[in-house]
């Protein structure tokens, strides 16, 4: 059956106007990404609370708080040998870091490669003010915590120096007339405590929580978690600089 | 009456493709009689298919899971958006599911009633045969039907029939519908068996040797002319109502592909059939743009109501109860307020005229729920009509709950439409027209729910079995870019193109069609009469003489341009108001969706004239300012027949 | 009343764009917002202006063709409530109000307020979708669908394509739209055998289009019309985790 079906201008591949391009290079989807950040935020989250709670170990006594810096290096042993826990975690935890700064990168350049052209009336915010600010709070929270460990880990800008026992870093470094650096780190924790109440529950709805009353839940319970580990942080420092611990 | 100074009268038209014999095997027989095309020839042969609502996407789908090549256009950005998406009541199906007495035979017996006789037995009896299979193909498509807690599918009864047979997505019937065809098309163009090209409207048929083998297509987006090859053309184009600018039609439904069919050829049947849906809300000024449908049950618990006296200025709470007037209930007291679609409508009308009508511009009525509220309380009326009267206060700004809705009728389908035969093929070869385009199944009126059921049962169903039937009779010869009639149908578009841009008036193109609509509402809307009809094609004619030497249509060919698009089809619109009331003008018979007001009982009840007007008029195009050549083509009523309806 | 309105005006995907403003005296409050273009646009014509271009059609808040953002927020102030259906009586005499085009990479601008959705469709190519070639379906009442299932389908069906949902998302992300896809077709039994191929191609699609990654910011379903539900991303994403841990 002889039949032209030619029309006057090239036909157009069926229905698409921006076909893809067929070399696209497979890049990880949009949810593949989610779940590696749900995934390394969730190990985050663990051990934000395994940290806050030994160092609530402060108000059992410098000491107590000492021999649990020194037994985290003991931990595993003899089965591993001297500090490789904390090697270990310190590891995992980098790997989790990186995989989470990574994913966010990666979300963050389509994001802006999504939405090229800005609007001339900004949005205003309707979604809640957590969801915006994720990517400048997790900024903020990889920052906070670099002067954290040349604080108190390397002791490097702490006043005790980097050969002290922990304790004398925590307790001089909060010391009163050093209230800035409190300061700082009540910010630095707030900022935490933000990242993590929208965090947890978008972590579980990244993992697959869908039911509207779940979702209520989730973010009550995302709410009292963050607002307890702030809580936690906030104590030690907050009681040093004003003299409750020595 | 017979040929006039208005139209002259032709030859009979027949259908020849109609089987005869018992009619529950007519159909089993015409598909068994057809031809059929070999599975490995189907994709060397092409399909256009103009519109991807009901009828055009289903059908499309269904061509190309078949094997052919199918090029599939409409206006929208999308063919998710064609205007069946607005449905909202439900679809009919003969399936018997609630066990109260439906079969195939009494769906068929109440279309051809409800049509007031004027459709084809034929026709109507497959239609109710294939609803089954509507039902069947749908739910396996994944339509969210409604359903019972038993999960079985639910039903209802509409429209004043004795069954339930109803099927129903809460009020969006037709959006999941249209998404589960839009479904099955998008699966066949991500297959690449349809090419899909929205944003492209037909402006013009391509009928080679006699036979329609393409159109011509603007790209919406570019404006580029182009010129499409087929081996047949469908089009599913839906129905004309926005002749009358405002009716309960989407903004962009039109009529340019079956009036430039039928400038090239194809018959246009029945063109006065109308129908005005009486709960509407009221225009509520001149910017009005489009009319929104409230569901019809609103009538069960509500009353309709006047004020006895005229230009009664009065807030609804304080005018007391002997000075209202429940005409619906006065006049027809044993339906009351639940007479159909018709009688409702002219009455509504008929109260405004006598100046008692309410709200800006004295039109509209009062439907009241003050009864009901009291009778049931709140929170029942609530319950059962929540979303409407919240639809209702989101645009009117007013609270039903505390005072009385307004409602006016409206324009709402077109049962007219091209003529099509048995196996839904135009006077036209090669032409097929299905769903609302078409003018086959609903004759004089159509019910509630079954224009749904028309346009997938063409699509799905009976296209797809009759179209082979001429497919196989190929090869066709090659059409080429240079063949005459191609060159001509181009220059035809781009010619009027360049007109439209050139003319540069002072009146926009709205306006024009603002001024059409009024002449169609006042003289050919719900009462028609001798002396208005002939007023109505002088004043036609002479606003087709200013819109051609006074339109300003701005911007470029080459570009999207949105007011070029409107002039073509307000173009096309003024040639089709003026056949429609030269159509309503021979029809010296009230029926259905026409009322002649000569043509009334003493009570003023519709008057048929089964021994005159018992045949479908259909049009032969005779240039823009000849005269339309009457065809009839005669009905006959072999197992339904024609009885007079009362509702007193 | 009497309003002032800032639109983006745009001859041509590739001309560059600004905002314009233009005086529109006596309109009633009882126009809807698109009326009140109209109205202007009629002006327009007569001035010799070219009238501002956007997509429109049923003007009932179900077709989805209509799409502005209306000071900042997709579909305007009205929650759960499409452009056409948004009246001048929501604003107050004397207002300026800027009306944009949808803004994302995936929907360029053609022009003015006229954007290109066809990246929905090729979502939906993709998968959105029961493959059931006409013809071959049992009877409808062979498999009886719950009817919690049923409306809860129903509830994400009504989606209306808009793009509203990716004109709000900080993200330029369309996981509301799939997600009301994946949700509508998963729960019908009928759904189940293609609905972890559906999952994978459909998010594949949306990623090719160029839309971003949903973060769950949740603005998404403050502006979409239909009111569709946040939590039904999160089912898109366990059907989706499930699908890949089984490939
Ligand atoms: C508000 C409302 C409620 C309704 N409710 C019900 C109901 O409850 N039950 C019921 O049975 N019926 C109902 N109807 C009637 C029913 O919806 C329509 O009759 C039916 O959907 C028409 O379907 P269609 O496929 O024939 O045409 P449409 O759905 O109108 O599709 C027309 C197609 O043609 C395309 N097109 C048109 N012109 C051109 C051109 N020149 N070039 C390219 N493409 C073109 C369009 O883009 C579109 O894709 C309702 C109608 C309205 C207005
Ligand atoms: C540079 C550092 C960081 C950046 C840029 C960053 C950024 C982000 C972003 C963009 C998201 C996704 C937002 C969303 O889901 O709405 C996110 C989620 C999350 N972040 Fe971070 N973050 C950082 C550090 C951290 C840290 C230190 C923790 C742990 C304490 C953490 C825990 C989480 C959790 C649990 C989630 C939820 C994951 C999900 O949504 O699936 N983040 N982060
Ligand atoms: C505000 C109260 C906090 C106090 C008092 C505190 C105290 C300490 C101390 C004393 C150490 C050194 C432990 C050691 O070397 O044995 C340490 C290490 C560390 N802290 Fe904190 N911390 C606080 C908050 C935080 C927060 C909010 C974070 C993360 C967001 C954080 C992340 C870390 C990390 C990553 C290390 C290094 C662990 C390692 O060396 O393996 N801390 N902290
Ligand atoms: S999810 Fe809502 S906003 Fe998005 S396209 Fe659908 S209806 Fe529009
Ligand atoms: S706003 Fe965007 S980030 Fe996700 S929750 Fe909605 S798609
Ligand atoms: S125009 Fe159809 S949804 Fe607004």
């Amino acid at each position: 059956m002889a039949v032209d079906t030619t029309s006057s201008k090239a036909s157009k591949p069926a229905g698409a106007a921006t076909p893809a391009p067929a070399s696209k290079k497979q890049r990880p989807s949009s949810v593949v990404l989610k779940l590696i950040m749900a995934a390394s935020g969730t190990l985050l989250v663990l051990f934000l609370f395994a940290h806050a709670a030994g160092n609530l170990k402060i108000f059992v006594g410098l000491p107590d708080f000492d021999h649990y810096a020194e037994w985290l290096r003991e931990l595993g042993t003899p089965l591993l040998p001297h500090a490789w826990f904390l090697w270990i975690q310190r590891f995992g935890l980098l790997a989790a870091i990186g995989l989470h700064i990574w994913a966010a990168a990666a979300l963050t350049i389509r994001a802006k490669k999504a939405r090229p052209v800005k609007y001339a009336h900004r949005p205003k915010v309707q979604g809640g003010y957590a969801a915006r600010t994720m990517r400048w709070g997790g900024v903020i929270i990889v920052l906070f915590v670099i002067w954290h460990i040349l604080d108190l880990t390397l002791g490097t800008v702490n006043p005790a120096g980097g050969d002290s026992a922990a304790s004398e870093r925590v307790v001089e470094g909060f010391a009163p007339e050093r209230w800035y650096v409190t300061i700082f780190y009540v910010l630095a924790v707030v900022a935490v405590g933000f990242h993590l109440r929208h965090g947890i529950w978008s972590a579980a709805r990244t993992m697959g929580q869908q039911t509207v009353k779940g979702e209520r839940r989730a973010k009550a319970i995302a709410l009292v978690l963050s607002v307890v580990l702030v809580a936690m942080y906030l104590s030690v420092p907050i009681a040093v600089t004003l003299g409750l611990v020595d | 009456m017979t040929a006039s100074e208005f139209w002259s009268e032709g030859e009979p038209v027949f259908d020849k493709a109609a089987p005869d014999g018992p009619v529950e095997t007519r159909w089993e027989r015409r598909k068994f009689n057809a031809k059929l095309v070999n599975p490995a020839n189907r994709r060397k042969l092409t399909v256009i298919i103009v519109g991807t609502g009901l009828a055009g996407g289903s059908a499309a789908a269904t061509l190309a899971e078949a094997g052919y090549h199918v090029k599939s256009y409409c206006y929208q950005d999308s063919p998710r958006r064609a205007h069946s998406i607005a449905a909202q009541g439900g679809i009919n199906a003969a399936k018997n599911y609630r066990n109260d007495g439906d079969s195939v035979y009494r769906l068929f017996y109440d279309t051809v009633k409800g049509g007031d006789f004027r459709a084809r037995e034929s026709n109507v009896y497959r239609l109710a045969q294939v609803s089954v299979n509507i039902i069947d193909q749908c739910v396996a498509q994944g339509v969210p039907f409604a359903r019972e807690y038993g999960g079985l599918l639910d039903n209802r009864s509409f429209g004043g029939t004795q069954v339930s047979r109803t099927f129903y997505a809460r009020g969006q019937t037709g959006q999941q519908l249209l998404l589960g065809a839009y479904q099955a098309l998008e699966r066949q163009i991500g297959l690449g068996n349809v090419e899909m090209n929205a944003r492209h409207e037909m402006l013009e048929l391509i009928v080679v040797d006699g036979k329609a083998r393409g159109i011509v297509v603007r790209d919406m987006v570019t404006g580029e002319i182009s010129t499409e090859f087929a081996d047949a053309v469908v089009l599913a184009s839906g129905g004309y109502g926005n002749v009358f600018f405002l009716s309960t039609n989407a903004k962009g439904c039109n009529v340019t592909a079956s009036w430039r069919a039928h400038r090239k050829g194809a018959l246009f049947a029945n063109p006065c059939y109308t129908q005005i849906h009486p709960t509407c809300i009221p225009e509520s000024g001149s910017h009005q743009s489009k009319l929104t449908l409230m569901s019809e049950s609103l009538r069960n618990d509500g009353r309709v109501w006047v004020p006895k006296a005229q230009k009664d200025t009065r807030r609804a709470a304080d005018i007391p109860e002997d000075e209202r007037d429940y005409y619906l209930e006065r006049i027809y007291p044993s339906f009351g307020n639940l007479v159909p679609r018709d009688i409702a409508s002219r009455a509504a009308k008929n109260v405004c005229d006598e100046g008692r009508g309410v709200g800006p511009g004295g039109l509209g009525v009062y439907l009241d729920f003050a009864d009901a509220i009291s009778r049931l309380g709140q929170k029942a009326v609530e319950a059962k009509y929540g979303n409407l009267f919240e639809m209702y206060e989101r645009i009117t700004g007013e609270d039903p709950y505390e005072t009385p809705m307004r409602i006016y009728p409206a324009v709402h389908y077109t049962m007219g439409g091209l003529w099509v035969d048995y196996d839904l093929q135009s006077t036209v070869p090669g032409l097929f027209v299905v769903g609302e385009a078409n003018f086959s199944d609903h004759g004089a009126n159509r019910l509630g729910a079954s224009a749904l059921m028309q346009g997938m049962a063409d699509g799905y169903f009976v296209l797809p079995n009759t179209i082979s039937n001429y497919l196989a009779s190929g090869p066709f010869p090659k059409v080429t870019e240079t063949d005459a009639p191609v060159v001509e149908a181009r220059k035809q578009v781009e010619d009027r193109i360049e007109k439209f841009l050139s003319i540069d008036g002072d009146r926009t193109v709205d306006s024009f069609h603002r001024e059409l609509g009024h002449i169609m509402w006042e003289y050919c809307g719900m009462e028609r009469t001798e002396e208005g009809l002939t007023k109505a094609v002088g004043l036609i004619r002479a606003l087709k003489e200013e819109f051609w030497t006074r339109v300003k249509v701005p911007g470029k060919g080459e570009e999207l341009n949105q007011n070029l698009e409107k002039a073509g089809r307000v173009a096309d619109f003024i040639e089709l108001g003026e056949l429609m009331c030269i159509d309503a003008l021979h029809r010296r018979e009230s029926c259905g969706g026409h009322f002649r007001g000569e043509s009334q009982t003493p009570d003023g009840e519709a008057l048929r004239h089964d021994d005159e007007f018992s045949y479908a008029a259909a049009w032969e195009y005779f240039g823009a300012d000849g005269k339309p050549t009457l065809h009839k083509e005669d009905l006959n009523f072999e197992y339904v027949h024609p009885s007079t309806r009362s509702y007193k | 009343m009497d309003i002032k309105v800032r639109v983006w005006r745009q001859s041509g995907p590739s001309a560059g764009g600004k905002m314009v403003a233009y005086d529109v005296k006596g309109i009633s409050p009882d126009a809807s917002f698109l009326e009140m273009i109209d109205v202007l646009n009629e002006t327009l014509i007569l001035d010799g202006d070219d009238p501002i271009a956007f997509d429109h059609d049923c003007r009932e808040g179900i077709c989805g063709a209509c799409s502005m953002v209306i000071n900042g927020v997709a579909h305007g102030p009205e929650k759960a409530t499409t452009t056409c259906q948004l009246h001048m009586r929501k604003f107050s005499d004397g207002d300026v109000i800027d009306v944009e085009p949808w803004r994302a990479a995936a929907f360029p601008v053609i022009k003015d307020l006229v954007v290109d959705r066809t990246a929905f469709d090729q979502i939906i190519q993709a998968g959105g979708y029961i493959t059931v070639p006409t013809g071959t379906a049992p009877d409808a009442h062979a498999t009886p669908v719950p009817k919690k299932d049923a409306d809860m389908a129903f509830e994400a069906a009504t989606c209306i394509g808009c793009g509203a949902c990716v004109a709000a998302c900080p993200n330029g992300s369309s996981m509301l739209f799939t997600a009301a896809k994946i949700t509508h077709l998963g729960l019908m039994p009928q759904g189940q055998p293609e609905r972890d191929s559906r999952v994978l191609d459909m998010l594949q699609a949306q990623d090719d289009a160029g839309f971003g990654g949903c973060t769950n910011a949740g603005e998404c379903t403050t502006v979409c019309p239909k009111g569709i539900p946040l939590s039904l991303i999160g089912r898109l994403n366990s059907d989706y985790r499930k699908a890949i841990t089984k490939r």
